[in-house]
């Protein structure tokens, strides 16, 4: 058994995609050219005030309720002090002792089963803008300022100390990430931002049940560096126990290139952010009807989905897993299978064929060529026996290219399977004659010729005679 | 005549009846700028060229029989702390010296719609913290009924303005007393309004949850026609009121019988000065000749105004300032080293002393540690504040006291001693704690400076306030008076 139990808890940064920011009406859209997408409040010019935008409090309580939070009725914003040149007020408003959101939960499957990992709370806050440095940081003669991300809406994510591996903290990051998808509130997109990850990660001898002292990991731009980060960071503080040292309560930073965390700053110069209410704001009431009427509008999350392909496709757990991670592969499984009626064979072509041609091109599912409703034609050719699954594989991949109808594929290609009997038996009694010596060794036993006698029949009819005629035949002619 | 000693509602007769043109009003106000103003220094910036082009437009509307509103072709100055599309706005800072905001402030916008003209800029004490101006980064206004002495701050510039001759309305801003203090001083009429009532956008914060726009005028008719313009709904400021403002010349009613005023005791304690205290005892006199029920009351919470006002009012500063440092606009230090020593070296020579002492004195209460023990306390403080003018006006229609302790004081007189100055806004700070309207009327002269009534109401009960300082005026000529310059 381990000596060392990990806990780690995560924070996680979402973007909201509202239209416009949290207290201005510049648009939220990403990329643009420095510093066009911003006004005088969210320069935070002199005089001007926010307002605050009631479509990014209704995202916010749109994800809190997905992930099981209690709303609350009231509810502030505060302002966070410190000076950065990427913050243009020099306070980020935030929201610090009384967020929209407390005490909810999300589901995570574990090696022992499904674990509950509690959420302590939701709040929103705004994003700041970023500093573009020439060449690199230690060598740049000047630092720029964009402030394109100055006032994006953003809510944090805050989770109990619960999970207790990468792995599982993995799983969480995957599952939030999942279910907020599915809200419709955000794309989650880790390479653009739009999902951001801050670790606390302690240990402690295994039984104990008093916290280790943690650290914070911050620069986690991937599901890869998380994991990487957090499998570091155990080693380091159990070799740093080990060694008889203790543990510094510090912020650390993920080097991606070295593989390694390394010291930002400790605790004794942690910030002082001297939090208190925003007096530009006005605190925030949040009517139940208005709750309600959010919660009936929330989709079928990724759960609740899930059970139900298992229930009412047949799919198995795995399957139906794979497929409801997000809402675009969901939605595409559900339309296929709308045009045909066997879904694990739907199945196994999405997490096959389709997700390979995808990763390869990397490319989402919601910009892929092949539309639902082809791919069920396709399947629908192959169940005829119109076309082969050899043949299938290869007009799938020119569909993909093309984004044309199966069918168009397979005529213009002449690809039609050859299911008439005596146009194969000419082919197989000329293969029969041209090969003596493996029709020799298939009438002494030796079954494996027999494969390449069809092999010999699919090449003279290119594929197109059908396999199961061929097979017959043969075995019927020797 | 003289063009620049009228008010804005005779000067609208004398445009409509095209006894004058707007252009010929303008004139005579920057002339007379042109002779006062080296002896006074109201303005910061003044802006002639257009004045007088939007004065031509007015005249044009006149001459094509078209109906001009109240203020149309009036000259006011506003305050250096609201932002004006494409015209510099300091602040009366170092640090905003060459900052050229590119939107007006709402109230700015507002009077511009109403078809007043603005002439200029005025002084104040940077960021608006100080009660006489001299924490001006650029200079010190003078007091136009004595140059040795201050106007009174930190709207000191639109107060002198206004008694000068030199604007016939002005804009001032009001945190703990901005705008009465210097009317008082000054003997002009300021009001400051209920919190909420007058749009914040585009104001330049010292102090949010206190900060108020509000108007200069010469009498409380034009005081009345200001607040037409400038107050209501603006859904740019979040912590502006949802309300739907009156019509405010109502309430010019020549009659106090049966109002009932209360004189809270805490105001009229030892420190007011004896001929101060005189004028306005004589005052209470008068209005209870004229059938207002006048008597004695409490605000018990009165001692802690002060130390509350300075927790909270710091506090907010030294976050609504940290956004000056030199990365966006305004001054940059020349030569840092990296960009902590930029935001360092910038503050340090773009602030001024009083300003440094407040974010000092702010940044303290809020810190880790200190918090619940200051900033939280005087929240709590404050709440009781509010909760004694509730109780005082479950009673009374209006509360009436002095403005100010003394009459204005010599310049440099308490610029070493910061609680002194601070003190002199002792009488006035509570009704911004509270937010409810204040306003000082003239009402009387004390060794030839102007002493100021002021008059407290219930929140957005301005009319209450109006009524009582238009009786008064009608009934006294304190505000006929004018200094010679």
């Amino acid at each position: 058994m381990a000596r060392y139990e990990t806990v780690i808890g995560l924070e996680v940064h979402i973007e909201l995609k509202t239209r416009s920011k949290i207290f201005c009406d510049s648009t939220t859209e990403f990329g643009g050219d420095p510093n066009t997408h911003i006004c005088p409040v969210c320069l935070g010019l002199p005089g001007t005030l926010p307002v605050v935008n009631k479509k990014v409090v209704e995202y916010a309580i749109r994800a809190a309720l997905a992930l099981n939070c209690q709303i609350a009725g009231f509810s502030k914003f505060d302002r966070k002090n410190y000076y950065y040149p990427d913050m243009p007020k020099n306070y980020q408003i935030s929201q610090y002792d009384l967020p929209i959101a407390e005490h909810g939960y999300l589901d995570i499957d574990t090696g022992g089963g499904v674990k509950r990992i509690g959420i302590t709370r939701l709040h929103m806050e705004e994003d700041t803008g970023k500093l573009v440095h020439q060449g690199t940081i230690t060598t740049t003669p000047f630092s720029l300022v964009d402030y394109n991300r100055a006032g994006v809406p953003l809510i944090e994510i805050v989770s109990e100390p619960d999970l207790r591996s990468p792995e599982e903290a993995c799983s969480y990051m995957e599952k939030l990430k999942a279910i907020v998808q599915y809200t419709g509130v955000s794309d989650c997109k880790m390479e653009e931002g739009s999902l951001r990850c801050d670790a606390n990660i302690s240990v402690r001898p295994a039984g104990s049940s008093k916290l280790g002292t943690k650290a914070e990991i911050k620069n986690l731009n991937s599901f890869r560096a998380l994991q990487r980060a957090l499998s570091y960071e155990v080693e380091r503080q159990i070799e740093a126990l080990e060694e008889g040292g203790r543990i510094v309560q510090e912020t650390r930073t993920w080097d991606e290139g070295k593989g390694v965390t390394l010291s930002m700053r400790s605790k004794e110069h942690a910030h002082d952010y001297r939090y208190f209410p925003d007096p530009d704001l006005v605190p925030l009431v949040i009517e139940k009807e208005w709750v309600e009427d959010i919660r009936r509008s929330l989709p079928e999350l990724p759960d609740a989905r899930r059970r139900r392909y298992v229930m009412e496709y047949g799919l198995p757990g795995y399957d139906a897993a794979v497929l409801t991670s997000t809402r675009e592969m969901a939605d595409y499984f559900e339309d296929c299978v709308a045009s045909y009626s066997n879904p694990k064979a739907v199945s196994n072509w999405i997490m096959g064929d389709l997700a390979r041609l995808l990763n390869a091109n990397n490319q989402e599912i919601t910009a892929c060529r092949i539309k639902p409703r082809q791919l069920a034609s396709l399947l629908e050719l192959m169940e005829k026996g119109t076309i082969s699954g050899k043949i299938a594989k290869t007009v799938f991949e020119e569909m993909f290219a093309s984004g044309k109808d199966a069918g168009v594929i397979v005529k213009e290609k002449g690809l039609v399977q050859i299911s008439d009997e005596g146009a194969i038996a000419a082919v197989v009694a000329e293969v029969i004659a041209s090969n003596p010596k493996s029709v020799e060794d298939i009438r002494a036993g030796k079954e494996k010729a027999l494969g390449f006698l069809v092999g010999q029949v699919m090449k003279a009819t290119r594929g197109k005679a059908n396999p199961e005629l061929v097979n017959r035949l043969l075995k019927e002619r020797i | 005549m003289q063009l620049f000693r009228q008010t804005a509602h005779e000067l609208h007769s004398l445009l409509i009846n095209k006894e004058i043109s707007a252009v010929e009003l303008n004139e005579a106000v920057f002339d007379r700028i042109a002779s006062v103003e080296e002896k006074v220094g109201a303005y910061l910036s003044r802006i002639r060229e257009r004045a007088l082009e939007r004065a031509r437009v007015i005249d044009e509307q006149i001459r094509k029989g078209e109906k001009i509103l109240p203020l149309s072709g009036i000259p006011v100055a506003i305050k250096d702390n609201m932002c004006t599309d494409g015209i510099t706005t300091t602040a009366g800072s170092k640090i905003l010296a060459n900052f050229v905001p590119p939107y007006s402030a709402t109230v700015v916008k507002k009077l511009d719609a109403a078809g007043a003209v603005m002439v200029g800029k005025t002084n104040l004490d940077e960021f608006a913290m100080g009660s006489s101006t001299e924490n001006s980064a650029f200079f010190t206004t003078r007091n136009p009924w004595d140059t040795s002495r201050v106007p009174g701050g930190s709207s000191g510039g639109s107060a002198a303005a206004v008694a000068a001759g030199e604007a016939v309305c002005s804009l001032g801003s009001d945190t703990g007393g901005s705008i009465r203090l210097p009317a008082s001083f000054c003997g002009v009429v300021g009001m400051k309004p209920t919190y909420g009532a007058v749009s914040r956008f585009g104001l330049i914060a010292y102090a949010s949850s206190l900060d108020q726009i509000g108007p200069f005028t010469r009498d409380v008719t034009d005081c009345a026609l200001m607040l037409n313009i400038i107050c209501g709904h603006d859904p740019l400021d979040s912590t502006s009121a949802d309300f739907q403002a009156p019509d405010y010349t109502q309430f010019l009613i020549n009659d106090v019988r049966g109002m009932k005023i209360g004189v809270p005791e805490e105001y009229m304690a030892e420190g007011i000065a004896p001929e101060v205290h005189g004028l306005i005892r004589k005052a209470l006199e008068l209005l209870e000749s004229l059938g207002a029920n006048v008597e004695y009351t409490t605000l018990p919470h009165t001692e802690y105004a002060l130390p509350t006002y300075y927790l909270i009012a710091p506090a907010e500063a030294s976050s609504n300032l940290a956004r000056y440092d030199g990365v966006r606009y305004g001054l940059r230090a020349e030569d840092s080293e990296d960009i902590i020593d930029m935001f360092m070296k910038t503050r340090s020579q773009g602030f001024g002393s009083e300003v440094k002492r407040r974010i000092m004195l702010g940044t303290y209460a809020l810190s880790a540690g200190y918090y619940d023990a200051y900033y939280l306390k005087a929240l709590k403080v404050r709440t009781l504040i509010k909760e004694d003018f509730d109780r005082a006006f479950e009673k009374y229609d209006l509360l009436v006291s002095p403005v100010s302790p003394t009459t204005a004081f010599r310049i440099g007189e308490k610029t070493d001693d910061p609680l002194q100055m601070y003190l002199s806004d002792v009488c006035t700070i509570s009704v911004n704690l509270a937010g409810i309207p204040g306003m000082s009327v003239p009402c009387g002269f004390a060794g030839g400076l102007p002493v100021g009534l002021q008059l407290m109401g219930r929140h957005f009960n301005e009319g209450t306030l109006l009524r009582a300082a238009y009786t008064f005026e009608q009934n006294t000529s304190y505000h006929k008076e004018f200094p010679a310059l």
